[in-house]
């Protein structure tokens, strides 16, 4: 009796829980006021521009970071993968996948196995990790931290150098590891459009929480419909779309931080605050 | 058998390349070679403080390094000067203290040679006992602490997040670093200990599927080295500390030639792979 009741506690229970959190260094704060949680089977997505600090955020949920104000509490024996947004493999190291499965823990083999299959990256078991592309080396860390059976799994821009339709693939992919594992993902991504059909939370950060809610929220919203729609279609849409998301220099930025404004106008009050941050 | 003096060089010698080997991959691997440098000329000091206060020199020397490192760790979390200038300061700065205060010490009659650059073939049984007891347990706490040292290697903040604790095994890796260099000074000499470390490692590199096989293969490599230098050094009456370097680099030449090279069709994959990073840059 008590140990369910325990069980169902621990299952309520947030995995990890920022509070009021802030990073200061070098006389500035590189976020400040973060409040999220990350529970137990939830996909919760942070975006925003570059440099409004997703990855410091990442890093304070993840302990690698102590914030210097608010608290942060990670929920004890919390299983934690990390997929880092770069990981430089040195010519100097030897290193094949199948001994970078095992980088932080025994695996056993049929879980790497598996892992691996589930990312189509199987048939490079034996290959030189340096000697991926950028693609294969993704899922091969996706796999990685997939075969450890994490409570926690914090992705930082899982699909770097995936091509598009492996960039749906991995999504449905880390739909699918959170369905089965039942494990909390923090996901950070620059690229709001394809995330939002497996995230339960988007935070928009931009220094500060600048608006959060569920995806299904602002599904009304005539833009996230046309871009939503756009996704289902065909590949080739997405294609398109991000297509002009790269090419536009100071536009990329902008243009995703103004579609995730008009995504969070329903039901969020800070968004003037935005605005006005914006134009000061 | 031990009484040969050329018997108990070779003991002594391959003692200290197994050592050396593993770790010395780690030295390549986290391009530490300049802090083996470090280490290896704090040294000296060790051994002039050995000499001031009649202790020990393995130990005083193991002090000594051990300080240095805490030190650099120190100091690169508060200054500002770059880490190869901290390497830099502390590495000559201990070397000169160390010269100044055995000139000093007017009635210490010492070979400052054997320091710079080995004694081996005056190795005495103790000797042997430290370097194969010392050795043996240096090897046992970098197997209990190999697999979150080579993770952090890898990616620190991955290790770190994944609930392991890079900064302590760092520590504990700089505290063996200091150990070896304390266990071989007498064999190569303060001057060439970082050869030891980093050369069998760097030609066991083309070799090795995998990081434990690297650190096998650099053991064994070291070992060889150890072997041909002080067979070379008898049969050309060359100093052997020198020696044991010198065939050290000739094994790594020999790793560089093609033929030896299993790996040799490999200079078509970083081709592929340029290639693709250019196309994936370009999208």
């Amino acid at each position: 009796m008590q140990n369910s009741l325990i069980g169902m506690l621990k299952k309520t229970e947030a995995l990890v829980t920022l509070e009021n959190a802030g990073v200061h260094r070098a006389g500035r704060w590189l976020v400040r006021d973060v409040s999220m949680s990350v529970g137990a089977g939830e996909i919760v997505t942070l975006i925003g521009p570059n440099g409004s600090g997703k990855s410091t955020t990442a890093k304070i949920a993840l302990g690698l970071l102590q914030p210097d104000e608010g608290r942060a509490s990670r929920r004890a024996d919390l299983r934690v993968s990390y997929v880092p947004q770069k990981l430089a493999v040195d010519w100097t190291l030897p290193l094949t996948v199948a001994r970078f499965m095992l980088l932080t823990g025994k695996v056993s083999k049929s879980g790497a196995a598996e892992a691996l299959q589930a990312t189509d990256v199987a048939h490079l078991a034996d290959a030189e990790v340096r000697t991926l592309s950028g693609g294969e080396f993704q899922r091969v860390m996706l796999a990685r931290a997939m075969a450890r059976k994490p409570d926690l799994l914090v992705l930082d821009e899982p699909v770097q150098g995936v091509d598009f339709t492996g960039e749906i693939a991995l999504y449905d992919l880390i739909k699918r590891i959170r369905d089965e594992m039942q494990c909390g993902i923090l996901l950070i991504s620059h690229d709001l459009h394809v995330v939002m059909a497996a995230t339960d939370r988007v935070i928009c950060l931009n220094g500060h929480v600048c608006c959060s809610g569920t995806p299904t929220a602002v599904a009304s919203s005539e833009e996230y419909k046309a871009l939503f729609g756009a996704r289902a279609a065909s590949t080739l849409a997405i294609y398109e779309h991000d297509h002009d998301h790269t090419h536009l220099p100071d536009g990329r930025v902008m243009h995703s931080d103004g579609s995730v404004t008009d995504h969070c106008h329903p039901d969020d009050g800070h968004h003037h605050h935005h605005a006005e941050q914006r134009d000061a | 058998m031990l009484d040969d003096f050329f018997t108990r060089a070779i003991l002594a010698g391959v003692g200290v390349a197994l050592i050396a080997g593993p770790l010395g991959c780690f030295i390549v691997w986290r391009r530490l070679a300049y802090f083996g440098d470090t280490l290896s000329h704090a040294a000296l000091l060790g051994v002039a403080l050995a000499f001031l206060f009649e202790v020990n020199i393995t130990l005083a020397v193991f002090g000594v390094s051990a300080c240095v490192s805490i030190a650099l760790m120190l100091l690169q979390k508060r200054a500002t000067l770059s880490s190869d200038a901290l390497l830099g300061l502390l590495a000559h700065s201990a070397l000169a203290v160390g010269l100044v205060v055995l000139a000093f010490m007017t009635w210490v009659r010492m070979d400052l040679m054997g320091f710079l650059f080995g004694d081996i073939l005056a190795v005495s049984k103790t000797d042997i006992a430290v370097i194969w007891l010392g050795g043996a347990v240096v090897l046992a706490v970098l197997a209990v602490i190999w697999r979150p040292l080579f993770a952090a290697t890898v990616n620190r903040e991955l290790a770190e997040a994944e609930g392991m604790n890079p900064e302590r095994v760092n520590i504990i890796f700089m505290l063996l670093m200091a150990a070896v260099i304390a266990i071989s000074m007498k064999i190569v000499g303060v001057l060439l200990i970082t050869a030891m470390l980093i050369i069998p490692a760097a030609a066991a590199r083309r070799f090795a599927p995998g990081p434990e096989q690297m650190a096998l293969m650099a053991a064994g490599i070291g070992a060889a080295a150890v072997i041909a230098g002080l067979f070379g050094s008898l049969e050309w009456d060359t100093p052997a500390g020198p020696s044991i370097v010198v065939a050290a680099l000739g094994l790594f030449v020999l790793s560089l030639v093609p033929a030896v090279n299993r790996s040799a069709a490999e200079p078509a994959e970083p081709d592929r792979r340029t290639h693709e990073l250019r196309r994936e840059t370009r999208r």
